[in-house]
């Protein structure tokens, strides 16, 4: 029952059984959360901070209803407006709230690695919530998990990933949860926006033609181009992109098949998902943000519970 | 191991609380039953394939209740947590919990918490096949008892069905 880890660094790090308790213990909290009185007493006693030193809202949000849900204590803490902005360093800071007797930490940051990095040096239980290019694990949870309450299961089924590949937390989360719970993985984009050696890393397919790619799959997941994170010009416009890579009702409607459109948020409609594609009855996007909570309280339970027995 | 209620004595004492449960809610007026996760499902299931003899199905609403989340040990331990299934309000409702072992009490203090989240019932019972009288650790008490039994905390109490053991009985160990 119990994770055989101690955070939540990365879905790199979890077995498949980890992931298959998470997503059957979420399906009980989506039940929690369609009750007269949608809180449960789980968590009540446990502390948990918010560490968010990059924007966000959904996950933000997310992840703060999770926590209230399971009647735990929680503090919110924004870089903004910190003494972050007076030099204090992160593992000062860190250290700082824990000896207010906090039990886990929930951190978003936007360098790849800075959960890792706090995971070795204290003993609370971390979340990732997202760091920089790497990670964004309870995003892919919360994919996969709409995709099997979807269409029923994730093996087999063919997913494609589409768009910024390259500077994508959320879809290399989705690429180490889906090969290791058996669905097929395509990533689809311009060749400047995939990784040189992706297919030789993962094993998955590479395509350069959203046709194709949309053609070949169940479920299409639009990415958001990461415009804060290129520092260079990897395409020429915005326009030029959105003509060859977005994601429109009429490209859907003359596909063979109806497949599921996913999007992990924020969209820029009009450049990788139209309108009339994003507000489809083929999209699941609100779906994925109501399984979110649930998706995050399974996790929240699963980390903080049967602790003692560890110390 | 000796064995408490052998298959033949147990579907008799099923049909004695079916019929216990509808002497005190005459056509289940405005009563509802609700079975205990995971275990208790299968007693519960027995109870209501009986009542079902008696009364019309739109008459019977029957519902299950998992107690993962309301358990007072999570530090201790993690559960796996079940499907909780209440398709209908309890509001004003006389609610008979159904579970198959009463122990501790502690499983019906977190059950009892749980109910109320789902609306306040008029009255909650509890029926219970096998009631381990003098270990109680709550003020806790069943209205309906299969068997009451004394058993010491070494002891074990099984309660085996057809539909997941393959035997039918209940046993101490």
């Amino acid at each position: 029952m119990q994770l055989s880890s101690k955070h939540l660094l990365g879905i790199r790090d979890l077995l498949s059984s980890d992931i298959q308790t998470i997503l059957d213990t979420a399906t009980q909290f989506k039940e929690v959360l369609q009750r007269p009185i949608k809180k449960v007493p789980t968590l009540r006693d446990v502390t948990i901070v918010n560490l968010f030193y990059e924007s966000s809202t959904r996950t933000r949000i997310s992840f703060e209803l999770a926590e209230k849900r399971l009647s735990a204590d929680t503090i919110n803490f924004t870089a903004s407006g910190s003494s972050v902005s007076k030099g204090e360093t992160l593992l000062d800071t860190v250290n700082n709230i824990l000896s207010m007797k906090v039990d886990m930490v929930v951190m978003r940051h936007s360098a790849s690695g800075a959960p890792h990095f706090l995971a070795k040096h204290i003993p609370a239980a971390i979340v990732n919530a997202g760091d920089g290019i790497n990670e964004h694990p309870t995003q892919a949870l919360l994919d996969a998990f709409s995709i099997r309450e979807k269409l029923g299961k994730l093996e087999g089924k063919k997913v494609a990933i589409i768009g910024d590949i390259m500077h994508s937390r959320v879809a290399l989360s989705n690429i180490y949860l889906l090969k290791k719970m058996g669905a097929e993985i395509t990533v689809a984009g311009p060749p400047t926006l995939i990784p040189t050696y992706i297919k030789e890393a993962f094993d998955i397919r590479v395509e350069y033609n959203l046709r194709r790619a949309l053609e070949w799959c169940d479920v299409a997941n639009v990415l958001r181009i990461q415009l804060e994170r290129q520092n260079q010009v990897l395409f020429s416009s915005l326009r030029e992109y959105s003509l060859a890579y977005g994601v429109n009702k009429k490209i859907l409607d003359s596909l063979s098949k109806e497949i599921v459109i996913m999007h992990p948020g924020p969209i820029n409609r009009g450049v990788e998902l139209d309108s009339d594609a994003a507000d489809s009855k083929q999209s699941i996007i609100l779906q994925q943000v109501e399984n979110g909570v649930a998706v995050r309280m399974a996790v929240l339970y699963l980390l903080a519970g049967g602790k003692s027995e560890q110390n | 191991m000796k064995t408490i209620l052998t298959e033949q004595q147990l579907g008799i004492t099923i049909q004695r609380l079916a019929h216990q449960l509808l002497e005190n809610h005459v056509n289940l007026e405005n009563t509802v039953l609700i079975g205990m996760q995971p275990r208790g499902i299968y007693f519960s299931n027995r109870i209501v394939k009986e009542i079902g003899k008696l009364l019309t199905p739109d008459k019977i609403f029957y519902g299950k209740l998992d107690i993962t989340f309301y358990r007072d040990d999570i530090r201790k331990g993690l559960h796996t947590a079940n499907q909780t299934d209440i398709p209908f309000s309890i509001e004003n409702k006389n609610v008979i919990l159904i579970d198959d072992v009463l122990y501790t009490g502690r499983t019906i203090r977190a059950a009892l918490d749980a109910l109320i989240d789902f609306g306040r019932p008029a009255k909650v019972e509890l029926c219970i096949l096998i009631d381990r009288r003098f270990s109680r650790q709550l003020p806790i008490q069943p209205d309906y008892t299969g068997k009451s039994i004394d058993s010491i905390i070494t002891q074990k109490v099984k309660v085996l069905w057809k539909e997941n053991d393959g035997d039918e009985e209940v046993i101490l160990l």
